[in-house]
């Protein structure tokens, strides 16, 4: 239990659907070839890794910040400026992240240091104020960033889809860059959701669910509460940077609208509460669940309302029609936190204490 | 003058706008003394506290600990200088297990702030100590339970195990036993008169029922309007005309 830090999942219910979750991504290339399967598998990954990093900050330390998916950008940006910049080697790679989490770690400070010491809110501000401020930036810098249209890049020749890794096939599926890259993004997003693990079940993480339960007492005993408030942003900002990074190698594009918009930052929100606050696992059934919605509610909605307008219902046919889509992802998320405020997470782990 | 002075306040002043809660207060502790703070409500008692702890900034005057000026500095830097500090209002981690708001203490008296890179429960000497502690105020039994689901009584007494596990040589205890229910007192009262008996330790106890300050204390100071007015041995203050009328008339007042 070690691997987990002594922090397993908690409750039948919780731990087979992540056993499920996590097997069906562990063996996804195998399972589902297609292109656009794979892509909302490696998506999922990216997605659960800044919704756990997100919830060190809001769930576990109870800080509210807005700019979080800006991390996110720079790491993406780190690796798309430096692999168009450099060409396609391992070197420019690496060298864009190791440029990109300096970047992060220092905005995360000076936004931590300048405003974590007064009220959450005005936190909440200032990341909203910053963050803006960087996706115009970032729009308008073309020369470096390829302002709206953003970048297109290569990566290193082995995660390219023409690269095979042997020339025959495992289980029928060909062993490519694709799948390769894959995998990349597997074992760094578990490696990194691990580690966030042990940092949340450490003293120091243990210290942050004190000041989220009460700041004012943790301070009465000695906790400085600013450094820590601070420390925990500068590494969520760590580990969003990093996902960032990963989000680009898989998607071989960064603009804008992928890597720093504000609505991806209401994703991430959204994907936070529906999983469970405070707890990392729900990062992962958040994640998971909101990815697949997005990609399948449109197509599962055509259907239905093509069913519908075959039986003669019209309303229903027009209200399920595959543009409200938004609309119905809505709806759920509303019926997710009126039914479970705690989350789903929340939820199954309380399904289980009341069986016994 | 037998002891060292271990807390002094010199002229020590707030004012909320016009009204000026601690006024000029100059006092001194030693260690090995329990010395009660008294006074009918509004006195500034609690006031007093929050500026030696650091919650409160003084306008004026000067705090002390153990020669040093501390006066500029915060509630944290003060409680890792041995200030501990149970509080009136109950004042905990609601949401977290009993034994895992004392633990938190014990790592704060250990000075882990920062270890991130091991399981919590690999440091089992933080935990032992944390159920030591449980043991010593009688919540061994309620250990799992979130301390927002503790009865009143026992919220004072995690309030209290909280300030022991920081392991502080100043003890403030601010009306430790308002609201408990008549069994309970003694747990408490009987935890305070076992830390009297270590001569290092300088208490100071906020408290109305005059029997247990009669009981406890060494010396006892009277606040009122945020001015000292007298300073001295139990039975001398209390026979003292100007206490009979600022203080015990009212508290005679008071159900008791």
């Amino acid at each position: 239990m070690m691997i987990l830090s002594g922090d397993p999942p908690r409750g039948r219910a919780l731990v087979a659907l992540l056993a499920v979750i996590v097997l069906i991504l562990a063996i996804a290339p195998f399972l589902f070839p297609g292109a656009k399967s794979l892509n909302v598998a490696a998506t999922i990954l990216v997605y659960a890794l800044l919704v756990a990093s997100y919830d060190l900050l809001l769930g576990y330390t109870g800080i509210v910040s807005f700019a979080h998916v800006m991390f996110y950008g720079v790491g993406a940006y780190g690796v798309a400026i430096a692999l168009y910049g450099l060409g396609p080697s391992w070197g420019a790679l690496i060298l864009g992240i190791v440029a990109a989490l300096p970047v992060s770690v220092a905005l995360a400070l000076a936004i931590a240091l300048f405003s974590l010491r007064v009220q959450t809110i005005f936190f909440a501000m200032v990341t909203l104020a910053v963050a803006s401020a960087f996706n115009v930036l970032a729009s308008q810098l073309d020369w470096l960033t390829g302002g709206e249209d953003g970048r297109s890049f290569q990566v290193p020749e082995i995660l390219r889809p023409g690269f095979r890794l042997i020339s025959g096939r495992a289980f029928g599926v060909e062993l490519n860059g694709r799948v390769l890259s894959y995998y990349l993004v597997f074992i760094a997003c578990a490696v990194l959701f691990l580690a966030l693990l042990r940092v949340v079940n450490s003293p120091f993480g243990r210290v942050l669910q004190a000041i989220r339960e009460n700041p004012f007492r943790a301070e009465a005993l000695g906790y400085r509460i600013v450094y820590h408030r601070a420390l925990a942003t500068c590494l969520s900002a760590a580990v969003a940077t990093l996902a960032g990074a990963l989000g680009a190698i898989w998607q071989h594009y960064v603009g804008p609208d992928t890597a720093l918009n504000l609505s991806i930052q209401l994703d991430v929100l959204v994907m936070v509460v529906i999983g469970g606050m405070g707890s990392l696992y729900g990062a992962i059934v958040g994640a998971a669940l909101f990815v697949v919605a997005r990609n399948y509610l449109q197509g599962l909605l055509g259907a239905l309302s093509a069913a519908a307008s075959g039986a003669g219902l019209t309303l229903a046919a027009g209200l399920l029609h595959p543009d409200r889509w938004l609309m119905w992802l809505g709806l759920m998320f509303i019926l997710a936190v009126y039914f479970a405020p705690t989350g789903i997470v929340g939820r199954l782990r309380g399904l289980d204490k009341g069986s016994g | 003058m037998s002891n060292s002075v271990s807390l002094e306040t010199k002229d020590l002043t707030i004012r909320f706008g016009g009204h000026v809660a601690v006024d000029a207060v100059s006092c001194q502790f030693r260690p090995g003394e329990l010395t009660a703070i008294v006074g009918p409500n509004g006195a500034g008692k609690t006031t007093y506290f929050n500026l030696v702890s650091g919650q409160l900034r003084a306008t004026s005057g000067a705090v002390f600990l153990n020669g040093h000026d501390v006066t500029s500095l915060g509630p944290a830097e003060r409680a890792s200088r041995g200030v501990g500090r149970a509080f009136q209002l109950t004042n905990l981690f609601p949401g977290l297990s009993v034994a895992e708001n004392v633990r938190l203490a014990v790592q704060a008296a250990e000075g882990v702030h920062y270890d991130m890179l091991r399981p919590w429960r690999l440091r089992g000497d933080l935990v032992s100590r944390a159920e030591a502690i449980l043991e010593e105020v009688a919540l061994t039994g309620r250990r799992n339970a979130a301390a927002a689901a503790l009865s009143h009584g026992d919220q004072r007494k995690l309030e209290v195990a909280l300030m022991i596990a920081l392991k502080p040589t100043i003890f403030m205890f601010d009306e430790p036993t308002a609201g408990m229910s008549v069994d309970e007192v003694p747990v408490v009262l009987d935890l305070i008169a076992r830390l009297k008996q270590e001569a290092s330790k300088t208490i100071l106890l906020v408290e109305h029922k005059m029997d247990v300050v009669r009981s406890l204390a060494d010396r006892i100071i009277v606040l009122h309007n945020g001015r000292l007015m007298a300073d001295g041995e139990p039975a001398e203050i209390i026979a003292s005309p100007i206490v009979q009328e600022a203080y015990l008339g009212l508290a005679k007042a008071q159900p008791s």
